[in-house]
């Protein structure tokens, strides 16, 4: 992760994890192997190629590697001093010592003592490697939500339709719907119910402090085969065509907004100000930011919206005369 | 010219991890083929060679065979250089799965995937390369790090160094310098912060990794920072986000069916004249209460205390300025 490797040193690392990756299994397949390794079947025989090619003199030319891969079965029948893997580099074990211990906090994720038997063998077969991960933590809400996903769970694991009552804080309104969960969510510190939704009839989103009432309906789940889940690699939220753009202009004490809420731009103005444009399906949420911010932001475009903005501070102020 | 490098490479390690004496440059270049006759070229490689190696990981060691040897010679130790034995059971491999997923996009997600491969080349077989749902189907934690501050911070901790950065405090127009002995990363309910001592405050300090402001530059060499015996990344962080607590009260008009998120927090809730409620709700701080009751614009009026009343009216008319 710090310096990038490059193309030879990257291919290097590969090939010191093919050469064990086969002979822990003694035979294995071509196919297989090029799908744990997320590589093109032809690329692999590429690599075994390079492998068996390697030479050295010492002081007469020998080869330090003997494999064959007829019939698609990849064999290695010598391999000198790289028959195991490179043990884990500092990276490599943070990466996953820290992961695991966030998973130990998330409720009901998978069962705890294999987490623990886990975290334990790992931190054994990293040594020195795994004492850096303790200098990285994660911790996770605590909106009392273990209710409520334990619920979830439940409905997933027994393949039933949910009830919610949910609050849409952008509109103040609470809504009812039937959901069919298909995923529960812990991104970036929140949990989440995606599931479809019979109200939106679409893929949405439920933020678990926001669920109001929740109840498991007897009835089985039947998502439509259309309905597929978000790809988390791609982030929760995708943009829309129909999306509106806001243009808002913050002072100095409204620039949390920018932290808060993912822009599409945001440009520095003069003493310390912003300009931010944000993409949004509803500007509900938008008109309510702006009456919080005052005069501390300003909503620039659309119009409409600015004097909706306006409009329902002129009428909240008529309440206080 | 790529792959030869990787043939080299590859023998180069093959040849290191093989002997127990430790080999001069020039013994080595005459037993890893590929290596150029002309001194000053080879000495370049051969130099660049042993930095590809270290980045990924390979325990390289120098040192003499005999206290009158005049020049230093390499060598891998077998045992530093190998994964050691790992035997994970059925359900630790499925946790495994789940864990190499959850960084997303982010600084170490490259360093799970290495890790994992390492594991599946130690004779681990996680069930994700089968059943991409995973253990409990479902059930899906994901953690990004997509602040530019993340990388160089997370090097820095790993490698004990300080470092300098320009910070943005909350509602300042500037950012100021800083510089930092860092302790560790902390994600807090989905954002990321720095904790460690700040040497011109001379104290403890915590950073929100948002809010630095280009880029985070070492100003020491690697392991001159020392993490004090006892100190608690965690404890620090949790400490500079915690709430205040909520020790006010104040009494609202809330219009019928409006003011939902208002109403889950509110100690009381009664019918008052035609069409209203009289909520009662406790609040810490009366700017953030202030900003919360007029995002709700007509539908809420704030009746006791003064201060806040006043706040309220100062954010409305602040919308009309």
């Amino acid at each position: 992760m710090t310096s990038a490797l490059g193309p030879s040193t990257e291919r290097l690392q590969r090939l010191l994890a093919l050469v064990p990756y086969v002979m822990s299994r003694r035979v294995v397949g071509l196919a297989e192997t090029a799908a744990a390794f997320g590589m093109r079947q032809r690329d692999l025989v590429d690599d075994l190629n390079l492998l068996w090619c390697v030479e050295l003199r010492a002081p007469d030319p020998y080869c330090p590697i003997d494999l064959s891969y007829e019939g698609g079965e990849i064999m290695v029948s010598k391999a000198e001093s790289i028959g195991r893997p490179l043990r884990l580099g500092v990276d490599e074990a943070a990466a996953l010592l820290v992961a695991l211990r966030m998973l130990a906090e998330v409720p009901g994720t998978g069962d705890r003592s294999a987490l623990s038997r886990l975290i334990a063998k790992l931190e054994d077969a990293a040594g020195e490697a795994a004492s850096v991960s303790a200098q990285v933590a994660v911790q996770l809400v605590d909106h009392n939500e273990q209710g409520v996903s334990d619920q979830i769970r439940s409905a997933l694991a027994d393949g039933r339709r949910l009830h919610l009552c949910y609050y849409v804080p952008g509109r103040d309104e609470a809504t009812d719907r039937d959901v069919d969960p298909m995923r529960l969510l812990v991104v970036d510190g929140r949990q989440y119910l995606e599931g479809w939704c019979y109200r939106a009839e679409g893929m949405r989103l439920f933020r678990l402090d926001r669920i109001l009432h929740l109840a498991v309906l007897d009835v089985a789940a039947s998502p439509p085969k259309a309905a597929a889940p978000v790809d988390l690699d791609q982030g929760l939220f995708r943009p829309s065509a129909e999306d509106i753009f806001v243009t808002l202009e913050l002072s100095v004490a409204g620039r949390w907004v920018a932290e808060y809420y993912p822009c599409e731009s945001v440009t520095e103005l003069p003493d310390g100000r912003l300009r931010v444009v944000l993409r949004t399906p509803d500007t509900g949420w938008v008109r309510r930011l702006a009456l919080r911010l005052g005069e501390d932001g300003r909503v620039v475009e659309p119009e409409s919206l600015a004097e909706s903005a306006r409009a329902a501070a002129r009428a909240a102020l008529a309440q206080y005369t | 010219m790529s792959r030869r490098k990787t043939e080299r490479l590859l023998g180069l390690v093959v040849c290191l991890l093989s002997t127990r004496r430790y080999l001069t440059a020039e013994q080595i270049r005459h037993v890893v083929p590929g290596y150029p006759e002309d001194g000053d070229v080879f000495k370049r490689m051969f130099e660049r060679d042993k930095d590809d190696l270290r980045d990924l990981g390979v325990p390289l060691e120098t040192g003499y065979n005999h206290p009158f040897d005049d020049e230093a010679g390499y060598r891998i130790s077998q045992q530093a250089y190998e994964l050691p034995e790992l035997r994970l059971e059925a359900d630790e491999a499925a946790v495994l799965g789940l864990a190499a997923r959850v960084w997303r996009r982010a600084e170490l997600a490259g360093a799970a995937a290495g890790a994992l491969l390492k594991l599946r080349a130690a004779g681990v077989d996680d069930p994700a390369l089968a059943d991409p749902g995973g253990p409990e189907p479902g059930v899906e934690p994901r953690l990004g790090a997509t602040e530019p501050a993340f990388g160089p911070l997370w090097e820095a901790v790993r490698d004990r160094r300080p470092v300098r950065f320009a910070y943005r405090a909350a509602g300042r127009s500037a950012a100021a310098d800083r510089a930092l002995e860092p302790w560790g990363v902390v994600n807090r309910k989905g954002r990321w912060y720095v904790a460690g001592w700040d040497r011109d405050r001379a104290d403890t300090r915590v950073f929100r990794l948002s809010r630095i402001a280009g880029q985070v530059k070492f100003c020491g060499p690697a392991g001159s920072v020392t993490v004090p015996p006892g100190a608690d990344v965690r404890e620090l962080v949790s400490a500079w986000d915690s709430q205040p607590a909520r020790e006010n009260s104040a009494v609202l008009r809330v219009r019928s069916g409006a003011g939902v998120g208002l109403r889950r927090g509110a100690v009381s809730v009664e019918p008052a004249e035609d069409g209203w409620d009289q909520v009662t709700a406790l609040y810490a701080d009366v700017g953030t209460f202030a900003d919360y009751a007029a995002s709700f614009g007509p539908d809420v009026i704030v009746l006791e205390p003064p201060d806040l009343r006043e706040a309220v009216i100062t954010r409305l008319k602040g919308v009309l300025a």
